[in-house]
C-alpha cells in the first residue's frame, strides 16, 4: 500500500468537508435520540434539506438563504413525523421510514427542471495570512464557515445537554418520561422541540451537499448518508464528542478510498469502494459487545401520552 | 429509488396507454429510453436533443414519448415492454447497459425496431446497433491536456471498464504522450454514469493528488463544476458542450450529436425502408463533433487541435496509429499500421505508459 504519495493535510482538510453533511445530521439525531424519540427519517428530511436549500439558493443568489431554507425544509418534514408520533402516537420506526421514502419522492418532484444549474458558491472564510500557515492553515484556516459552524454546533449540543437546564429536562424525557410528566414537564413539546431542531440539522446537511459538496442537485443525491448518521449515533453511545470522531472516521476513509485510487493504489477498487460501510459495521459490532448501549436512553422510541 | 421508478413506470404507461388511444393509427411513434435525467447537461441531455429534431423533422407525421432515470436492469425491460405494448414503432435505448433487455424484449416484439446505443449485440432481425467514435474526440482532447498541463498529472474518471471507456482512456493518453512524454494518467473508476456526488468526490481526489487536467466518461458536469473550485484546473464537457463551465475550467468538448441519425432511422419507418444495421461514426459523420476551443488555451495549441480533429474527420489520421505497444511492453501495433474496428470494439488493455490494472 501507498500512502506516500498522499499528503496527509490535504487529506485530513477535505475528510473535514466531506464529513460535514454526516456531522449535522447525526448531532441533530442525537438530540431528538435523548428526547426519546427515535426518528428513522433522517434520509429523507437530508434530501428534502438538500432540495429546498438548493432552490432557495438559486432563487435569492444567497448561499447562507439557501442553508436556512434547507434547515426549515426539513424541519417541516420533521414537523410531520412529530404531529403523527407526538400527536396522534403513530408507531415511531414505521413513521420514520415512510418519512424517508417521501421525502425521496417528494425531492424528486419539487426537483424536476433543478438539474443541472449552477447554485451561488459559498466561498471559504477570508483568515488572510492565517490560511497561508504550511499544514496548520490547510487544515484549520481553509474552509467554508459551514464546517466550523458544525464543529460550534457540536459543542453547542454537548455543552447544553450536560450543563444546561434545558439539557437536563430534555434527558429526563428521554431516560423516564412518566417521571418527567409527574414533575411537571410537558414531555410532548419537549420532544416535539427535539424533533425540529434535528430536523433542521438533518436539512443543513442535506443543503451542504447540494450547495457545496457537488454542488447540483440529482435524485436521491443524499446516496444515503442520512443512515449512516443514524449509525453513527449508535457508534458514539448518544456523546456530542464521540459524534465528531464517528463522523470524521467515516468522512475520512471515505476520502482516503478515492486518493487511494488516484494515487493508484494496488487494491482493487471494489474494496476500496466498500470499506467505509465495511468499517462503520465492524466498529458498530465492536461497540454493541461493549456496555455502550446500556448507555441508550430509557425511553427510546417509546410513545407517551398523559392519559396512561 | 426502485419504488419512484415503477410508479413513474406505471404512470408512463398510463400516459402512453391514453396517447394510444386517442392517436389513431396513422402516426410513427418513437420512444426513447434514458439512463439519467435530460437535465444531467450530458448524455442525456444530448439523446433528448436528437428526439427534439426527430419531433422538428417530421411534424405531425411522428410522435415522441420518452421515460429518464432507467436504471440499468430489470426495470429497463420493463419499461421497453411497456413502450412496445403501448404502441411504440421504434424504441431507442440509449445506454450500454440496456444491451441484454433490448435484445430480450425485441425477440418478444418482431414488428417493433429497436436501436440500442454503444451495444454490439443484434440477436434478432429487428435490433440495430449505433455508436460514435468518442475515442476521435478523445485524442484531440489528449492532445490540448498534454499541451496544458503543468503538473505533468492528467486526471481521467471513468465510468465502467468496457471498451469504449478504455479506448477513451487510450487515446486521451497517446496523445497527451506525444506531445508531452513526462506525463502520467490516473483513472479513478466511478462505476457509474451518472451520480453527481460520486463524480465530484472523484475529481476532488484526482485533484488532491496534483491533477491539473480532468477528463470524464461520466455524464455530468460535478467534476468541472468540483474543477471550477481549485484555479488553475481544466476539464473538458462531455457529450454535451457544458458551455456554461467555460472558459474555463471547460476549455473544450466532445459533443454527440444523434439528431442527424434518429432524424435517418425514424425517416426509414415512416417510408418502410427500415432495415438492421451497425453504425459505427466519427468526427467524420458528424456524430462526434469538438466543442469551441477556448481562449484560455493558446492559440497554437488550438490550431494544432483543430487541425488534428479535422484530419480525423478527413480520413487522413487514425487515433491509433503504429508504433503502439500495450501496457506490457508487447506490440500491439507496427509502425504505420492502424487499428481495425474489431480490435477496437472489444479493448481490454491500456497502451504501454499508463500504470494501474483495469478492473476485471
Amino acid at each position: 500500500m501507498d500512502f506516500g504519495a498522499i499528503n496527509p493535510a490535504v487529506l485530513i482538510a477535505s475528510l473535514m468537508v466531506a464529513s460535514v453533511p454526516i456531522l449535522l445530521a447525526a448531532i441533530g439525531e442525537l438530540v431528538v435520540e435523548k428526547a426519546g424519540v427515535l426518528n428513522l427519517g433522517v434520509e429523507g428530511m437530508m434530501i428534502i434539506g438538500a432540495i429546498c436549500g438548493f432552490i432557495t439558493a438559486v432563487g435569492t443568489g444567497s448561499p447562507l438563504l439557501g442553508f436556512a431554507g434547507g434547515a426549515a425544509g426539513g424541519a417541516a418534514l420533521s414537523l410531520i413525523f412529530a404531529v403523527l408520533t407526538q400527536g396522534l402516537l403513530a408507531n415511531q420506526v414505521a413513521t420514520g421510514l415512510a418519512l424517508t421514502m417521501f421525502g425521496l419522492g417528494l425531492s424528486s418532484m419539487m426537483g424536476q427542471g433543478y438539474n443541472g444549474i449552477k447554485p451561488p458558491l459559498t466561498s471559504a472564510v477570508p483568515f488572510g495570512p492565517l490560511s497561508d500557515i504550511p499544514v496548520l492553515g490547510q487544515i484549520l484556516f481553509s474552509h467554508d464557515w459551514v464546517v466550523y459552524a458544525s464543529v460550534a454546533i457540536i459543542a453547542l449540543v454537548g455543552w447544553v445537554l450536560r450543563y444546561s437546564r434545558v439539557g437536563l429536562i430534555l434527558r429526563a424525557v428521554g431516560e423516564n418520561h412518566e417521571a418527567a410528566h409527574a414533575l411537571g414537564y410537558k414531555v410532548q413539546r419537549v420532544r416535539l422541540g427535539a424533533i425540529l431542531f434535528g430536523g433542521a440539522m438533518a436539512g443543513l446537511g442535506g443543503a451542504y451537499i447540494s450547495l457545496v459538496r457537488v454542488p447540483q442537485w440529482t435524485d436521491g443525491i443524499t446516496a444515503g448518508q442520512g443512515w449512516i448518521a443514524l449509525a453513527i449515533v449508535v457508534f458514539a453511545s448518544w456523546k456530542p464528542w464521540r459524534v465528531l470522531i464517528g463522523a470524521y472516521l467515516f468522512g475520512g476513509i471515505s476520502v482516503l478510498q478515492l486518493n487511494l485510487q488516484a494515487a493508484g493504489s494496488r487494491i482493487p477498487v471494489e474494496y476500496l469502494s466498500m470499506s467505509p460501510y465495511l468499517i462503520t459495521i465492524v466498529v458498530l459490532v465492536i461497540m454493541s459487545s461493549g456496555r455502550a448501549t446500556q448507555n441508550a436512553p430509557a425511553a427510546l422510541g417509546q410513545n407517551f401520552h398523559a392519559s396512561r | 429509488m426502485l419504488r419512484r421508478t415503477l410508479l413513474a413506470t406505471a404512470a408512463l404507461g398510463l400516459g402512453i396507454a391514453f396517447a394510444g388511444a386517442a392517436s389513431a393509427q396513422d402516426k410513427t411513434k418513437a420512444c426513447f429510453v434514458y439512463v439519467g435525467p435530460i437535465g444531467d447537461g450530458g448524455w442525456t441531455f444530448q439523446h433528448d436533443q436528437g428526439r427534439l429534431a426527430v419531433e422538428a423533422a417530421y411534424g405531425d407525421k411522428v410522435e415522441t414519448a420518452f421515460q429518464e432515470n432507467v436504471p440499468e436492469g430489470a426495470d429497463a425491460e420493463r419499461v421497453m415492454t411497456q413502450m412496445a405494448l403501448s404502441g411504440c414503432d421504434i424504441i431507442f435505448t440509449t445506454s450500454f447497459g440496456y444491451m441484454d433487455q433490448t435484445n430480450a424484449v425485441a425477440a418478444k416484439f418482431p414488428d417493433v425496431k429497436f436501436e440500442h446505443a454503444t451495444g454490439y449485440k443484434r440477436d434478432s432481425a429487428n435490433v440495430s446497433t449505433y455508436n460514435a467514435r468518442f475515442y476521435e474526440g478523445r485524442a484531440v482532447m489528449g492532445h490540448i491536456a498534454g499541451k496544458m498541463t503543468k503538473s505533468g498529472k492528467i486526471g481521467y474518471i471513468g465510468s465502467f471498464p468496457i471498451p469504449e471507456v478504455i479506448q477513451g482512456i487510450n487515446a486521451s493518453f497517446i496523445h497527451a504522450k506525444k506531445v508531452n512524454p513526462a506525463v502520467t494518467i490516473s483513472v479513478v473508476w466511478a462505476y457509474t454514469w451518472f451520480d453527481p456526488a460520486k463524480e465530484a468526490d472523484a475529481a476532488k481526489a484526482l485533484i488532491e493528488q496534483g491533477v491539473d487536467v480532468i477528463l470524464q466518461h461520466t455524464d455530468s458536469t460535478a467534476p468541472l463544476a468540483e474543477a471550477a473550485k481549485t484555479p488553475g484546473v481544466i476539464g473538458f464537457g462531455q457529450a454535451s458542450d457544458m458551455a456554461a463551465y467555460a472558459p474555463s475550467p471547460r476549455v473544450s468538448s466532445i459533443i454527440d450529436n444523434w439528431a442527424p441519425y434518429y432524424v435517418e432511422r425514424v425517416g426509414a419507418v415512416l417510408d418502410g425502408t427500415w432495415a438492421q444495421k451497425d453504425t459505427w461514426a466519427g468526427i467524420g459523420g458528424g456524430e462526434v463533433q469538438i466543442g469551441a476551443i477556448s481562449d484560455a488555451v493558446p492559440v497554437e495549441v488550438k490550431a494544432e487541435a483543430e487541425a488534428m480533429a479535422a484530419a480525423i474527420g478527413a480520413g487522413t489520421y487514425h487515433p491509433f496509429t503504429g508504433p503502439l505497444n500495450k501496457q506490457d511492453g508487447s506490440v500491439w501495433l507496427k509502425d504505420g499500421e492502424v487499428a481495425n474496428d474489431g480490435d477496437l470494439a472489444g479493448m481490454g488493455f491500456y497502451v504501454e505508459g499508463i500504470v494501474g490494472d483495469i478492473p476485471k
